[in-house]
C-alpha cells in the first residue's frame, strides 16, 4: 500500500506529464473503443437492414447484385420476372408470403419502389421491427406515394404534395412521367436501412407510368395515356416485378425452396438467402475493418510508448528519489514495483478516461452520425470486448512499466546511496 | 561493550574498476559519535554504502549490530538497514512529492520490524515529537520545497531518527549549512542520539567540526585503497 500511495503522490507532483500521458492513452483507447464501436454498429445495421426475409427472389444474375438492388437500393436490376410467374411462386404451399417489388424508376435521386400492401404487413428489419407509418396511410391507390423518412426530410414534402416520378435511376432524369403526378399519402418512420431513402408506389402505379413504354422507349406523340385515361381504367394489369421476399410456412423448407426456385424452367430465376448473402456480402468489405482495427491498436501502441517515454526520461532526475528509498530501506523491488505501478495506474486512468470518453462522444455525436451518416451506433454499457481492450491496455502498461523499472532497479543497484549525475 | 561496527578484510570495487576500499580493520563501540572524515573521492560514501548495506562487499567481514552484512542477501540486508539504520544525506534529502510528515514516516512505514519500534505510539505522533525536539514541529504539514535547506536537514534528520534505530548514518549532512546552523544542527543530532542510545557515523571532509565528536576516523589512515 506504501508503494501504491507513493506511486499516486508522485504522479500526482507531475501533475502536468501525468495529465498529457493519461490524455494521450486516454485518446488513442477512445480511438480503438470508438472504431469498435463505429464497427459493430455498421455492422448491425448491415445485417439487420432486413429480417424475417427467408428468401430474396429475381431474375438470374449475382447473388449479391441481387441483393443490392432489392434491399439496398443499389445498382441496377438486369431483367424482369412476369407477374404469372410471381404469382405462381407467391402461391405456392411452402410459401407463407411474399413481398413483390417493381424496380426501375426514381425521384430527385430517391429509388422508386413499387410493391403492395404486402410490404406494409410483411417487410421487418432489426430483428423483426415493422414498417410503422409516421404521418398518412400506406399507399393503396393508382397514383398514391408513401415516403422514407429520408426522402421526406431531404425533400421537405408533406402529406398531399405531388411527386413526379423520373424513368431510370439518376439524380436527374431526362425522361420525367411528368404527366402522371403522384400524390403523397403517408410517410414511413425512420427505420435507420434503405427503406428511409425509398419512394413507395403501387405495382399499379409503376405499371401506369410505362402505358406506351413497353419497348423501353417513350410513347410516340399521340399515343400517350392521359391520367383522366388512367384514372378512367377500370383495372390495370400488372404484367411485371423485378424481385421478390418471401416467407417461408417453414423455416426446414427454405433450402429446397430456394433449389426449386433455381431450377425453375419457367424463366431464368435465381433464389439468394438473405444472412447468407448479406454476409457474404460483409466479408467482402469487411477486410476494411480489420486494416482500421488494426492501425487503432497501434495508436493505443503509439500512446502507451509515450508513456514509456515519459516514464524513462523522468528515472535520470528522479534518481535522487530513488536513492532516498534505498536509504529507508527499499529494496530493488519496490523501485520495481513503484515504477511499473506507476504505469498501471497511468494506463488505467488513461483507459477508463479513454473508455468516458467514448461514451461522452457517443452521446453527443449519435445524433449528428444518425443524421449524416444514417448509422444509428447504440450506447450500450461497457461489453466484454470493450473489458477485454481496456484489460489489454492495463497489461500492456504493466507490461511496459518494466522497462524503465529495470532501468531504475540496475540505477539503484549501481548508484547504491550516492547519486551520480 | 558491543561493537556497533566491525569491519575486517573488506574490499569493495564497482564492477572491475580498482578497488575503492580496502580496509583491514574498522572498528566501533555502541553509542560512539564517529567522526569519518577523509577528502572527495576517498571512498566515504561508498563505505557508508557497505555499512548501510546496500552495496555488497567483494572480500572481507563487515559486522554490524553482530550480523554480518556480507553474508546477508539483498533483501535481507534491505531489511536490515530499514530496521537498524538512519541514514541523512549531504542534501536533497526529501522526497519532493511528500508531506514534511510523510518523508519523516517513510522507515516506519516501509519496514514493520522499524514500526514495531515506536512501542505503540503512533506514527504520525512520533514524528511530531521528534519534529518538535528539532525545533519543525509547525512545518509538518508543509511541502518540502518550502523548506529551506537548514530545515530539510531536520526533517532528514527527524526521518533518520524515528524508530530509534541503533545506527544512525550521516553524510556530510552540515556541508550545505553555514557554521552556526552546523553546530546547532549537531548539537540537536547529539541530543536525540543519545537519548535513542544510538550509535553516530558522522562523515565529512571538514574538520572543524572534528573537535564535538568522541572519537575520529581518518579513512585514508584504515583505507589502504585511497588515493
Amino acid at each position: 500500500m506504501l508503494v501504491l500511495d507513493l506511486a499516486l503522490k508522485s504522479l500526482r507532483n507531475r501533475a502536468f506529464s501525468t495529465s498529457l500521458t493519461v490524455g494521450s492513452i486516454a485518446l488513442s483507447v477512445a480511438l480503438l473503443i470508438g472504431v469498435e464501436n463505429v464497427r459493430v454498429g455498421m455492422r448491425e445495421s448491415f445485417s439487420n437492414t432486413i429480417s424475417q426475409t427467408d428468401l430474396i427472389v429475381g431474375a438470374k444474375g449475382g447473388t449479391i447484385q441481387l441483393l443490392l438492388y432489392s434491399v439496398f437500393g443499389m445498382g441496377s436490376p438486369t431483367n424482369n420476372l412476369s407477374w404469372d410467374t410471381y404469382r405462381e411462386w407467391a402461391e405456392h404451399p411452402a410459401v407463407e408470403w411474399t413481398i413483390p417489388y417493381g424496380l426501375g424508376d426514381s425521384h430527385r435521386g430517391f429509388r422508386v419502389i413499387g410493391t403492395n400492401e404486402d410490404f406494409y404487413r410483411y417487410y421487418r428489419y432489426r430483428g423483426g421491427q415493422e414498417i410503422a407509418l409516421a404521418r398518412g396511410r400506406a399507399g393503396s391507390e393508382v397514383f398514391d406515394v408513401t415516403l422514407g423518412a429520408d426522402v421526406a426530410a431531404e425533400l421537405g414534402y408533406g402529406l398531399g404534395d405531388q411527386v413526379a416520378v423520373t424513368h431510370g435511376i439518376g439524380e436527374v432524369g431526362f425522361l420525367n412521367h411528368d404527366e402522371m403526378p403522384f400524390t403523397v399519402v403517408g410517410i414511413i418512420e425512420k427505420t435507420f436501412t434503405p427503406v428511409d431513402r425509398a419512394v413507395y408506389v403501387t405495382l399499379e402505379g409503376i405499371e401506369a407510368i410505362h402505358f406506351g413504354w413497353e419497348d423501353g422507349a417513350p410513347p410516340m406523340p399521340g399515343e400517350e395515356h392521359t391520367l383522366e385515361e388512367v384514372l378512367a381504367m377500370e383495372e390495370i394489369e400488372i404484367t411485371q416485378v423485378t424481385s421478390f421476399f418471401v416467407g417461408a410456412t417453414n423455416r426446414r423448407d427454405v433450402l429446397r425452396l430456394q433449389r426449386d426456385v433455381n431450377d425453375y424452367q419457367g424463366e431464368p430465376m435465381m433464389a439468394v438467402i438473405p444472412g447468407l448473402a448479406l454476409n457474404e456480402m460483409w466479408q467482402g468489405i469487411g477486410y476494411a475493418e480489420t486494416g482500421l482495427r488494426v492501425v487503432t491498436i497501434f495508436v493505443v501502441l503509439v500512446g502507451l510508448l509515450g508513456m514509456l517515454v515519459s516514464l524513462y526520461t523522468s528515472l535520470n532526475e528522479r534518481r535522487r528519489e530513488m536513492a532516498i528509498l534505498r536509504a529507508v530501506g527499499a529494496g530493488p523491488k519496490r523501485i520495481v514495483a513503484l515504477l511499473v505501478l506507476e504505469s498501471v495506474c497511468l494506463s488505467a486512468a488513461g483507459a477508463i478516461a479513454g473508455l468516458a470518453l467514448v461514451y461522452v462522444l457517443l452521446s453527443a455525436g449519435q445524433p449528428i452520425v444518425e443524421a449524416q451518416a444514417g448509422l444509428f451506433i447504440p450506447i450500450r454499457p461497457p461489453g466484454s470486448i470493450e473489458l477485454l481492450f481496456l484489460g489489454a491496455v492495463v497489461a500492456a502498461g504493466f507490461l511496459m512499466g518494466f522497462v524503465p523499472a529495470l532501468k531504475a532497479y540496475r540505477t539503484a543497484l549501481h548508484d547504491g546511496l550516492a547519486v551520480r549525475v | 561493550m558491543s561493537l556497533a561496527i566491525d569491519v575486517r578484510g573488506l574490499r569493495f570495487r564497482y564492477g572491475s574498476d580498482p578497488w575503492v576500499l580496502d580496509i583491514p580493520e574498522l572498528t566501533l563501540e555502541r553509542g560512539a559519535r564517529a567522526f569519518l572524515f577523509g577528502p572527495s573521492g576517498s571512498g566515504k560514501t561508498t563505505l557508508l554504502g557497505v555499512l548501510a548495506g546496500v552495496l555488497k562487499p567483494d572480500e572481507g567481514e563487515v559486522r554490524v549490530l553482530d550480523r554480518d552484512l556480507a553474508s546477508l542477501s539483498g533483501a535481507q540486508r534491505d531489511a536490515f538497514r530499514a530496521e537498524h539504520i538512519g541514514y541523512v544525506f549531504q542534501m536533497f534529502n526529501l522526497i519532493p512529492y511528500l508531506s514534511v510528515l510523510d518523508n519523516i514516516a517513510l522507515p516506519v512505514r516501509m519496514n514493520a520490524a522499524r514500526r514495531a519500534r515506536l512501542d505503540g505510539a503512533g506514527i504520525k505522533e512520533t514524528a511530531a515529537l521528534l519534529a518538535d525536539h528539532l525545533h519543525i514541529g509547525d512545518l509538518l504539514k508543509k511541502r518540502v520545497t518550502e523548506l529551506s535547506v537548514g530545515q530539510q536537514q531536520r526533517v532528514a534528520a527527524c526521518r533518520a531518527l524515528i524508530g530509534a534505530p541503533e545506527i544512525v548514518v550521516a553524510d556530510e549532512p552540515t556541508s550545505s549549512l553555514d557554521f552556526d546552523r552546523r553546530e546547532a544542527f549537531l548539537e540537536l543530532l547529539f541530543a536525540e542520539c543519545e537519548s535513542a542510545g544510538a550509535t553516530l557515523v558522522f562523515v565529512s571532509h571538514d574538520r572543524t567540526l572534528e573537535g564535538m565528536f568522541s572519537r575520529t576516523i581518518s579513512l585514508p589512515d584504515v583505507n589502504k585503497a585511497a588515493l
